[in-house]
């Protein structure tokens, strides 16, 4: 079973190894997408997570009982098909093809599971038709 | 088969015309032939939406009491400054203009959220803007400050008119160098990260009239959803640009100088926009009419994605450093592929201009001209470099 999500620490716990708990004592494979953690601010961490149905549900347990947050990934970034042109600058430096260009229409296509949140479009986006919540 | 401007205006008249979009001319040809396609269809309308820097309006302000000369003065609107070098009551407003206290690129790369396309666009969209006007005082308008909130209805006149657009053919931008470059041909990656292009190809104006036979001065046009006129070359328009055997430039060349009432315009097809590190400017809604005059007008109508080819050009030394450098050509169809191949490299391609949006400015005219609300116009003149059919 596989799971992308954003895990959110509250400044106390920059100092817990996440990470390495997921790893040794659930069994799960981390594969961090993007991080950013400061001294003394919220840090956050986009992961995907596989393992089995059984680990993850004790993976979310543990990260509930020490006080992270774990949401899944959708509303990280958000799109505005309204301010949206079409012009499809951003599809060329989307890592993920989570941004696309429909053949026929010829009309930009957001596929919000394939998106890791690397924020690559919003600075090739003359409209801010994509913005970060993250 | 020759046809006249009168006699399609006539058909127009009678409801009896027929126009077909530059997309849609290009399977009849292959399905007809030249020849009775060219008998069959009047008109075949283009379309292009992308941003064009060199846009721009020019406003008269309905005076205050009492008067104030703006001209020699000091203009703004919304703190963007606006050009005031003329009489007391007519101003222009640029659509790269930035407010004073923008950073620019000091804090790099900028971001340019607000400039003078985007009072343009707060000014389609229904909202007001502030004006704030400084003047030295005459004996005849001694008023010296001046602070009001205008909405479009508000000016005398607004009137859109942009001293370069509709550039045929452009380049595809890539770049060389070891890092990110932020250019107005948008984000582009290091080691060939990227390749961006900026043309509605088979739909874009003056590429499907290659050799400027029925686009002159005084030709009407749809410009930002309303009528508007050529008035003249575009500045930077090159009358003799060398050509393939299918007449297309291979280089950037002609372009055109627009006019339109803003008043009659939508922020549907005219839009502001922000380059990152670049700086603000307007994406134009631009369609011309091509009168099917002749055959050769019909047949050049109808070149496809597949025969337009664009210079590949390196953003990072070759374009700002004006050297010569070679990556080869690549045509509109591999582009929309999303893919390109340069230097053996697979580069993902992004475009600037919408296509879909270019679509619906073709539909959209096709339609005012088969409703008998668009009528075509003779030229007064051809552009340098050109001959009327």
């Amino acid at each position: 079973m596989k799971k992308k999500l954003v895990i959110s620490f509250p400044p106390r716990l920059i100092q817990e190894p996440v990470t390495y708990h997921l790893i040794r004592d659930y069994n799960l494979q981390v594969n961090i997408l993007r991080a950013t953690v400061r001294p003394r601010e919220r840090g956050r961490m986009v992961v995907e997570l596989m393992g089995d149905k059984k680990d993850l549900d004790r993976a979310f347990e543990y990260m509930e009982d020490v006080g992270l947050q774990a949401d899944p990934l959708v509303q990280e970034m958000r799109y505005y098909p309204e301010r949206c042109v079409h012009c499809t600058a951003c599809t060329a430096v989307c890592p993920t093809e989570a941004l696309t260009v429909d053949p026929q229409s010829r009309e930009l296509i957001f596929e919000a599971s394939h998106c890791i949140i690397c924020e690559s479009c919003i600075a090739a986006c003359p409209y801010s038709a994509i913005e970060s919540q993250f | 088969m020759t046809r006249t401007i009168e006699e399609i205006n006539a058909k127009i008249k009678a409801g009896k015309v027929v126009v077909y979009t530059a997309e849609e001319v290009i399977g009849l040809v292959r399905e007809k032939g030249v020849s009775q396609a060219a008998r069959e269809v009047d008109v075949v309308t283009t379309g292009t939406f992308g941003p064009m820097c060199s846009s721009g309006a020019y406003f008269n302000i309905k005076q205050s009491t009492p008067k104030i000369k703006c001209g020699g003065g000091r203009v703004t609107f919304n703190g963007v400054p606006v050009y005031a070098g003329w009489a007391a009551a007519d101003l222009y407003l640029g659509c790269s203009a930035l407010p004073d206290e923008d950073p620019r690129n000091a804090v790099y790369p900028g971001l340019f959220k607000y400039g003078g396309a985007h009072i343009i666009e707060d000014l389609l969209s229904g909202r007001k803007v502030k004006l704030v006007a400084q003047a030295y005082g005459t004996d005849c308008y001694p008023r010296k400050e001046y602070t009001t909130e205008l909405g479009l209805e508000d000016f005398n006149n607004a009137v859109l008119f942009n001293p370069r657009n509709g550039y045929q053919l452009y380049n595809v931008a890539v770049n060389l160098s070891e890092r990110t470059i932020y250019t107005y041909m948008g984000v582009l990656r290091p080691r060939l990260g990227n390749a961006n292009y900026s043309t509605a190809g088979a739909l874009s104006p003056l590429l499907k009239d290659p050799e400027l036979r029925t686009v002159g001065l005084g030709s009407r046009v749809f410009l930002g959803g309303a009528e508007g006129y050529v008035v003249w070359p575009g500045t930077q328009h090159v009358p003799s640009p060398p050509r393939a055997e299918n007449g297309l430039p291979l280089t950037p060349s002609a372009t055109l100088a627009l006019i339109g009432d803003l008043k009659q315009m939508s922020p549907r097809f005219l839009r502001a926009a922000s380059f990152t590190g670049y700086g603000a400017t307007l994406a134009v809604g631009l369609g011309l009419p091509i009168p099917v005059l002749d055959e050769q007008v019909m047949a050049q109508a109808a070149i496809s994605d597949e025969e337009i080819t664009y210079p590949i050009i390196d953003y990072s030394e070759a374009y700002p450093l004006a050297r010569p450098g070679d990556l080869g050509r690549v045509s509109m169809a591999e582009l929309m592929s999303g893919q390109i191949e340069v230097s053996g490299k697979k580069v993902p391609t992004g475009c600037l201009a919408s296509r879909a949006r270019a679509r619906e400015v073709a539909l959209e005219l096709k339609q005012r001209i088969k409703d008998g609300r668009f009528h075509l116009t003779q030229p007064v003149a051809p552009l340098p470099g050109a001959e009327l059919a």
